[in-house]
């Protein structure tokens, strides 16, 4: 008796989320919140701008079946996104990741601003010194304005 | 009075230029396989045209291949197809495709009409295989060596000018004729 009630109650859970328009239903949140996070973070190859929770495109469909079957078997974020990895490349991370080959383009921004720092602290220096010496010669500046 | 440092912002303007005309030449689009030098990922399938036969990596040993990616819902697809035909005809490398995301009602019809140029058709019905080779754009041709290794991949139609001018000089290279 309790277990046809236990089933007919996933049965109601399982069609009121088919209902509710959830294509990649589960029945555990930690799950169904794992695979939003990598759906977003995971680029669409054929868009390449969009992240493939956003695209339609079919092969974006193929790759959220493929991490949808790979959340459902209790894989790990990293084991899922190493696995997109090694068949598309670092490309397919929409942010990339903190290494070797990627350290200048996230120091990038803090390198220029610091290189333009200094190149507006030189200007500001090199300016105040030349007010100096316009200062040291006040008689030629009023020879100058006589005219 | 010339001062040497006026031209410096005309200096660093040529060197962005040169630097954008550089990245012209690149295709954004383009992403490079992970798989070259690597082995094929190995798959267990069946053939297209006689489902009842079993292929895997093991298909590809022992000869080179040109490994076509194809579908029946990919007009490029169609393009390239007379051209396979031909390397089918003329060349001395074995024609493997992988009807990619397809089903062999669809197919069927097609190559009836406008030939096959395979040797054998292996089914990846739910693009799994795809995947697995990193396929992204269909129609991709790979060149897979005698040992497995998939050695260079093509990604868009074939054409007889990137055959003779990409694909062709590849394999004379690995000493293919």
């Amino acid at each position: 008796m309790i277990r046809a009630v236990v089933l007919l109650i996933m049965s109601v859970v399982l069609v009121m989320s088919t209902l509710a328009g959830e294509r990649y239903p589960f029945t555990k949140q930690q799950q169904r919140q794992q695979f939003l996070q990598l759906t977003q973070q995971l680029r669409c190859l054929v868009c390449q701008n969009e992240s493939l929770d956003a695209s339609n495109a079919p092969l974006a469909q193929d790759l959220k079946q493929q991490v949808y079957r790979m959340v459902r078997q209790g894989k790990s974020s990293v084991q899922i996104k190493q696995f997109m990895v090694a068949r598309y490349g670092d490309f397919v991370l929409l942010k990339p990741q903190w290494q070797a080959s990627t350290w200048l383009l996230w120091l990038m921004p803090l390198l220029l601003m610091l290189i333009a720092g200094m190149l507006i602290c030189g200007i500001q220096r090199r300016q105040r010194a030349r007010r100096h010496n316009n200062a040291l010669q006040p008689h030629q500046a009023n020879e100058r304005t006589i005219e | 009075m010339a001062n040497a440092k006026v031209f410096l912002p005309l200096i660093a303007f040529m060197a962005l230029v040169g630097l954008l005309v550089w990245g012209l030449k690149h295709d954004p689009h383009a992403i490079p396989s992970q798989l070259v030098g690597k082995p094929l990922p190995h798959f267990e399938a069946s053939r297209l045209l006689k489902p009842q036969q079993q292929v895997t990596q093991q298909l590809f040993k022992g000869h080179y291949s040109l490994l076509n990616v194809f579908a029946s819902w990919c007009a490029a697809c169609r393009l390239e197809h007379p051209v396979l035909m031909d390397i089918a005809r003329r060349h001395q490398i074995a024609l493997v495709g992988l009807n990619y995301n397809d089903r062999q009602a669809d197919v069927l019809p097609w190559l009836r009409t406008a030939g096959n140029p395979y040797q054998v058709i292996i089914a990846d019905s739910d693009g799994r295989l795809g995947i697995d080779l990193g396929v992204y754009g269909t129609p991709e041709s790979f060149i897979i060596g005698p040992d497995g290794r998939i050695l260079y991949r093509h990604v868009g139609a074939l054409s007889m000018k990137i055959w003779r001018q990409q694909i062709r000089p590849k394999l004379k290279q690995l000493g293919v004729a």
